[in-house]
């Protein structure tokens, strides 16, 4: 769900904007750090993978189907900074392209959808990660606790933006447990696929999850005393 | 979402037309709610630009859809506002709330239409090239690029796995059918970054050095600056008479 125009009045827009334009400033010079030299191939391929997941729908239950957010599992797989910027060009194109998500609003959907899930959901993974033994299936943990928590994390920060700008006077009492209820739920889903994606990522190429970096041993050269050939002859 | 054309709105520069739409919909976001004629010379402006550009009413009308989500919460609103009550349509519900739902409506809806306008007449590349224009990071605009270029290979890959999955039998049912769904994109992110790997050996063996030449010029004319302006002019100014009205009222 992207926030529409005029959802959000235009000050507090702005401000989101502030933020989010902040968000992804400090995100381009960190993420030269996480990408050995950070390409933009690379971190265009990652997007491209989240808008694809996104398009990934899974039954919920009666009926109904969710969808991906992908801030998490962008931040788990290729470090949190690229994490915010492959979320806000896939947010950012949505918008302009596909006319999904206000212009206006852009600030308020990259600040929710993309800083807010890349950073509680990595700081999440990283915390767990450190504190769980290491190993694949604490990584999987982690994985599904740090997606359940951004979810609901990204709907509270739509509610205090909604308190301060919001258009119309819903009482938050009424507003903050009907949204944290329907995103918990939301975010089991999002935390299945997301442990389940990390975990299957993790079998095969374990080099290539940021977040569990230094979890495995590093692969050591062994070099065996050489054989000559007329002792193996022998 | 694009159409093809050759209207003097599919000419102009692509960051001119970016600019307009963002300046528009801003002059109707920041316009009082309860000033409705504004909205609807807002709306007469989106028709006058949608018939100058040549775009079929029909072709907005079915991507409006994409808003529907919103609408539903819209409606919900009357219900969940407090204040003073009034009756409609023999059920008792917020005022505030009838005036939230109208904003989200109008408002929603007004800048749902701006964007498609903007996307139905640039080409998705040029349109980048326009975001470019606008100081935006280059790097940012290359993830776009990239994102955009090599998305249709993307899900193209994720539908030769629902294929495979069909083939073999397998159709989502419910929530423990998510470990072959997470199998999948687990694959598909591997996929993903390799050919993100090869794409970028590809590029640096052809001399890229992190900038990509430009193709396209797309520099603006003063003229077709000033042609582009007269939509967020008119809209400011109609956003801007809105206020008056307001305050006289007040």
């Amino acid at each position: 769900m992207h926030v529409p125009d005029g959802f959000i009045d235009a000050p507090v827009s702005a401000v989101a904007g502030v933020i989010a334009a902040a968000g992804i400033a400090v995100s381009l010079r960190g993420s030269r750090r996480e990408l050995d030299d950070l390409t933009a191939p690379l971190a265009g391929l990652t997007a491209a993978f989240v808008f694809a997941a996104q398009m990934l729908n899974f039954p919920v239950a009666g009926g109904t189907s969710g969808h991906l957010l992908g801030g998490a599992l962008a931040a788990i797989l290729v470090g949190p900074f690229t994490g915010v910027l492959v979320v806000s060009v896939v947010l950012a194109v949505q918008a302009l392209i596909f006319a999904d998500g206000g212009l206006t609003a852009l600030g308020v959907n990259i600040t929710i959808m993309a800083v807010v899930t890349a950073a509680v959901g990595y700081g999440v993974f990283r915390l767990l990660v450190r504190v769980l033994p290491r190993s694949r299936p604490s990584a999987t943990a982690a994985a599904f606790v740090a997606a359940l928590v951004s979810v609901p994390a990204s709907a509270l920060s739509f509610v205090a933006f909604y308190a301060v700008g919001g258009t119309t006077d819903v009482p938050l009492s009424t507003v903050v447990p009907a949204m944290l209820g329907v995103h918990v739920l939301i975010g089991l889903g999002e935390a299945l696929i997301t442990a389940l994606t990390v975990s299957s990522v993790l079998a095969v190429r374990p080099d290539l999850v940021h977040g569990a970096r230094g979890l495995s041993e590093p692969l050591r050269l062994v070099v065996n005393e050489p054989r000559r050939p007329e002792e193996a002859a022998s | 979402m694009y159409r093809p054309g050759d209207s003097p709105v599919h000419r102009l520069p692509p960051h001119c037309k970016i600019l307009a739409v963002l300046g528009f919909v801003l002059a109707v976001v920041a316009t009082p709610r309860e000033q409705m004629w504004a909205f609807a010379v807002y709306a007469l402006l989106l028709a006058g630009a949608a018939a100058f550009a040549g775009v079929p009413y029909g072709h907005v009308a079915r991507r409006v859809l994409i808003e529907v989500p919103f609408v539903g919460f819209a409606f919900l609103l009357p219900f969940l506002a407090t204040g003073p009550r009034v009756e409609v349509l023999g059920l008792e519900v917020s005022q505030n709330g009838l005036w939230g739902a109208w904003n989200i409506l109008a408002k929603g809806t007004l800048g749902v239409v701006a964007s498609i306008l903007l996307a139905t007449t640039t080409e998705p590349r040029v349109l980048l090239l326009g975001v470019e224009r606008l100081r935006v990071p280059p790097l940012l605009t290359q993830i776009a690029t990239f994102m955009f270029r090599y998305g249709d290979v993307v899900v193209a890959e994720m539908r030769r796995m629902r294929t495979a999955r069909a083939a073999r039998g397998f159709e989502a049912r419910d929530l423990r059918d998510a470990r072959i769904l997470g199998r999948s994109l687990g694959a598909l992110f591997l996929r993903c970054f390799e050919r993100g790997e090869r794409v970028h050996l590809a590029m640096l063996s052809r001399g890229y050095d992190g900038r990509m030449p430009v193709l396209l010029r797309t520099d603006a004319s003063g003229g077709q600056w000033a042609a582009s302006a007269v939509l967020p002019a008119t809209a400011a100014a109609v956003s801007l008479a809105a206020w008056m009205a307001q305050w006289t009222l007040l």
